[in-house]
């Protein structure tokens, strides 16, 4: 089967996106055999525009730009569902945290970007604090994403209940988690 | 027994009700929680989204200083533990990517503490010594044991209980005198890391949960995650709004749970900080 799929994409001479993908997760995407109990299971598949099979699929044959533009590959919260059920032994979570990886570095425009943006708001805030400050941290999301009045009730109602810390806890080692930032993220 | 304590960011605000209420049961229990020093986030849910190293090295920073202490880890949010566990599997498995990680966050690490989740913990204690501590028994609460996600996949990571059908705080939940539904959605998704940017999926993620939940039978929630919680509680009313249904489910935090059991004070449980009131299912429900 492995052999047979292998075979195929040597002949198109599409492997390389393939390759570069399976390095980078570390997943053996080559052995999937499109059964599909990965989208079975997957709690966004619903509202999703392609299914966690078709990204497999789409990887062992080359489409790099419509998985790479995929709404799907933003939408995937890592509940690690389809990486638990798979026969073939894929950590599909991974796969898909590679190929986000991978559209960011070739700047590619997220087709999800109220997803992409609260990720790295919610970054930004642990490279400056060390911790993550909810209320600094939504304030900043609500601007950066435009979306200056939704959940304002739950912002209201967790203050309310004393669930918001006013002050931020600022770390001593800020200088080391900065370091850390600037030699992965920041590369 | 004593442990290096990783809250996360987390227990530190919006689930404030779930640390309170663990260093209270653990007190109880003879479990010592040393906060590990300078703690820095393990940036759950989002570095991994985004880059591999960063989402290995952050959590790393934290093991490197809990080695140094000499103690393994407990961590109570599920998001966390899992993230500090991926990244401590992800270290044993690859000697090249510790040397390289150690070198990233300026600490040696061995690789060797161990990571735990609050729940394995109690599981080891035993529910014969849990029952020891119950003076107030849960009667008449019909609890719907939510275990998440992060908590048990993937197996080979979480090395926790079963992924499809865990049984940890069932049992728990039997020990401390309630009554488990038997449900399926155990270990189904809420949709956690998107409650902001993509609020409508968890709102129709967080329906299909409750309105399941109620179905079996349910007068209430045990969460082991403050993203689960945040979801089921906080955002109950959204959800009911949007779905024209009405749920009245008390989301708790398993530790609260055994608080009250253990007949300790709703106050040092932060039973006033769960948005949908808890106090209807324990006056019918809690006896002494
Ligand atoms: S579960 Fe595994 S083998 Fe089956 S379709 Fe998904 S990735 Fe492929
Ligand atoms: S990890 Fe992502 S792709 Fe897999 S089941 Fe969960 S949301 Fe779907």
């Amino acid at each position: 089967m492995q052999a047979i799929a292998e075979d195929r994409i040597r002949l198109t001479g599409e492997k390389k996106f393939c390759d570069e993908i399976t390095a980078l997760s570390g997943q053996p995407v080559i052995s999937c055999y499109q059964c599909g109990e990965c989208t079975a299971g997957c709690p966004v598949a619903f509202t999703a525009d392609i299914m966690p099979n078709q990204v497999t699929r789409m990887v062992q044959v080359g489409l790099e730009e419509p998985v790479l533009r995929s709404r799907m590959i933003w939408l995937c919260v890592g509940c690690e569902t389809c990486t638990t059920r798979c026969p073939r032994g894929i950590e599909l979570a991974k796969v898909m945290d590679a190929l986000r990886e991978t559209a960011v570095a070739r700047k590619i425009k997220p087709s999800e970007p109220s997803i992409s943006t609260f990720h790295k708001t919610f970054l930004d805030s642990v490279e400056r604090m060390g911790r993550v400050h909810e209320i600094t941290m939504l304030a900043e999301y609500k601007l950066r994403s435009g979306k200056l009045f939704s959940d304002l009730l739950l912002g209201a109602r967790m203050f309310l209940k004393g669930k918001l810390a006013l002050i931020p806890e600022f770390l001593k080692g800020r200088s080391d988690i900065k370091k850390i930032f600037n030699k992965t993220f920041g590369k | 027994m004593r442990y290096a304590y990783y809250p996360g960011c987390s227990l530190h605000s919006t689930a404030r009700d779930y640390n309170l209420s663990t260093l209270a049961v653990c007190k109880q229990l003879g479990i010592e929680l040393v906060e590990i020093p300078d703690w820095n986030c393990c940036g759950a849910t989002s570095a991994h989204a985004l880059n591999r190293d960063l989402s290995i090295a952050l959590p790393l920073r934290n093991l490197a200083i809990a080695e140094t202490m000499g103690l393994d880890v407990i961590a109570p949010c599920a998001a966390c533990f899992n993230r500090m566990k991926s990244s401590n599997v992800a270290v044993n498995e690859n000697p090249e990517l510790l040397a390289r990680m150690s070198d990233l966050i300026g600490m040696p690490y061995s690789g060797k503490i161990k990571v735990l989740p609050l729940l394995a913990v109690i599981n080891e204690i035993g529910t014969e010594t849990i029952r020891e501590h119950v003076k107030r028994p849960l009667e008449n609460l019909k609890v719907a044991p939510y275990y998440g996600c992060l908590l048990v996949r993937p197996p080979e990571t979480t090395e926790f209980d079963d992924p499809e059908d865990p049984q940890s705080l069932d049992n728990l939940i039997t020990a401390l005198g309630a009554e488990v539904v038997n449900w399926p959605y155990k270990t189904e998704c809420c949709g956690a890391g998107l409650s902001i940017s993509k609020t409508e999926v968890v709102l129709k993620l967080t329906h299909d949960i409750l309105s399941m939940a109620k179905r079996a039978g349910a007068n209430c929630l045990a969460t082991a995650c403050p993203l689960c919680q945040s979801n089921l509680d906080l955002r109950q009313s959204d959800v009911e709004k949007a779905y024209g249904e009405k749920y009245g489910l008390p989301a708790f935090y398993f530790t609260q749970l055994m608080g009250i059991a253990f007949g300790l004070p709703g106050a040092s449980l932060g039973l006033d900080k769960l948005m949908v009131s808890p106090e209807q299912v324990l006056t019918t429900g809690v006896r002494g």
